[in-house]
């Protein structure tokens, strides 16, 4: 069972996994692999705790209900699946700033937690607009052959790939 | 046969947890639950995650359409147009790049102990969406500008199924040997 243990596995092994869960769950759940609205639910129960009811009000919670379903439940295993996998292989640990932002960027707590929450906030916005994520749009629709999810994947990268490197240029400015 | 599973809410929730768990798992190991490794994809210096989504999508692209041949699996293409799909996705990217995660493998960063995926991330994520329900009305007309005028790709090359999957097989298979043979 070392297998288990390595850190890293082929990444065409892993994503030939993920094609072959995306079999079942649409055979036996009648859905395929997604994440981001799951957040957008999040934020609705939380809206209910605070305001109760009228948050019902908001006809975006009408469509997405604030309720726990079976993709929340799929992000809460993310969690759990990663912590395991990570666990087995000693890479759990808690960690503020990454690499390579750490080296390239400064080593301070605060302006990494709040680009992530702007980063946040923006993929939130973003994947509601586009009606999906890198899951939903990027695996899920594609598979499908839906040319929405096709541009949208495209449009991902592109967005990314432009902001990534003006934000590790700032520091060469 | 699937009917009574799938219409069955309390074993769908268990069963959405053992998908993610197995999914959290595969995504760990391939690495892309690492801001390392997203970041460099978007920088252009390592290419796992198109490694992982591509090989994803031939596997699962040839299961479930044989399947849906046969009537087992529905499909869920939808329309997409200017003002959702490539608005959308250039924000989306925007916070791909700033975060360094995206909405699935946030989850993930933060089971193997990411502080900045938890709070920056999944914070951020939740505010972020509640902004889109409460802006939802002055964002969804903008949404329908620009519909495209074919939902799937089959439709926009008047062709079978099959044959967009097979030369989209080759051309993947094709991008998969190029990034190996340029070391990516």
């Amino acid at each position: 069972m070392e297998w288990l243990a390595m850190e890293q596995w082929s990444p065409y092994i892993c994503g030939a996994g993920i094609g072959i869960l995306s079999w079942f769950t649409l055979l036996l759940s009648d859905k395929a692999l997604g994440a981001s609205t799951s957040y957008a639910r999040t934020a609705g129960m939380l809206e209910r705790l605070v305001r109760g009811n009228r948050v019902m009000e908001r006809e975006f919670f009408k469509s997405v209900t604030p309720t726990i379903d079976w993709q929340w439940m799929l992000v809460l295993g993310i969690v759990i699946g990663a912590f395991l996998s990570a666990t087995l292989s000693g890479q759990a640990s808690i960690r503020w700033v990454p690499e390579p932002w750490f080296s390239a960027l400064g080593t301070a707590v605060l302006p990494r937690i709040l680009v992530a929450f702007v980063g946040g906030c923006l993929l939130a916005l973003g994947s509601r607009w586009a009606g999906g994520c890198t899951s939903g749009h990027g695996i899920s629709g594609t598979m499908q052959l839906a040319v929405a999810s096709w541009i949208a994947a495209i449009c991902f990268f592109v967005g990314g790939i432009a902001v990534a490197t003006l934000l590790y240029a700032l520091p060469t400015l | 046969m699937y009917d009574t599973l799938r219409s069955n809410s309390g074993a769908q929730k268990a069963l959405g947890l053992v998908f993610g768990i197995i999914f959290g798992f595969f995504l760990q190991k391939a690495g892309v639950t690492t801001y390392k490794v997203i970041i460099n994809q978007l920088l252009l210096t390592d290419f796992t995650v198109l490694k992982v989504m591509m090989s994803a999508v031939v596997v699962g692209t040839v299961g479930v359409h044989f399947m849906h041949g046969r009537g087992m699996v529905n499909l869920d293409v939808r329309h997409g147009s200017f003002g959702a799909t490539v608005v959308g996705g250039l924000i989306f990217g925007a916070g791909f790049a700033l975060l360094g995660y995206c909405p699935g493998t946030v989850a993930g960063a933060v089971g193997q102990g990411a502080m900045d995926a938890l709070i920056g991330g999944v914070l951020g994520m939740v505010f972020g969406s509640w902004l889109y329900a409460v802006w939802f009305s002055k964002i969804s007309p903008f949404r329908e500008k620009g519909p495209f005028t074919h939902a799937r790709l089959q439709d926009v090359f008047h062709i079978g199924t099959w044959q967009v999957i097979v030369p989209l097989i080759v051309l993947i298979v094709a991008l998969f040997w190029g990034l190996e043979w340029l070391g990516l």
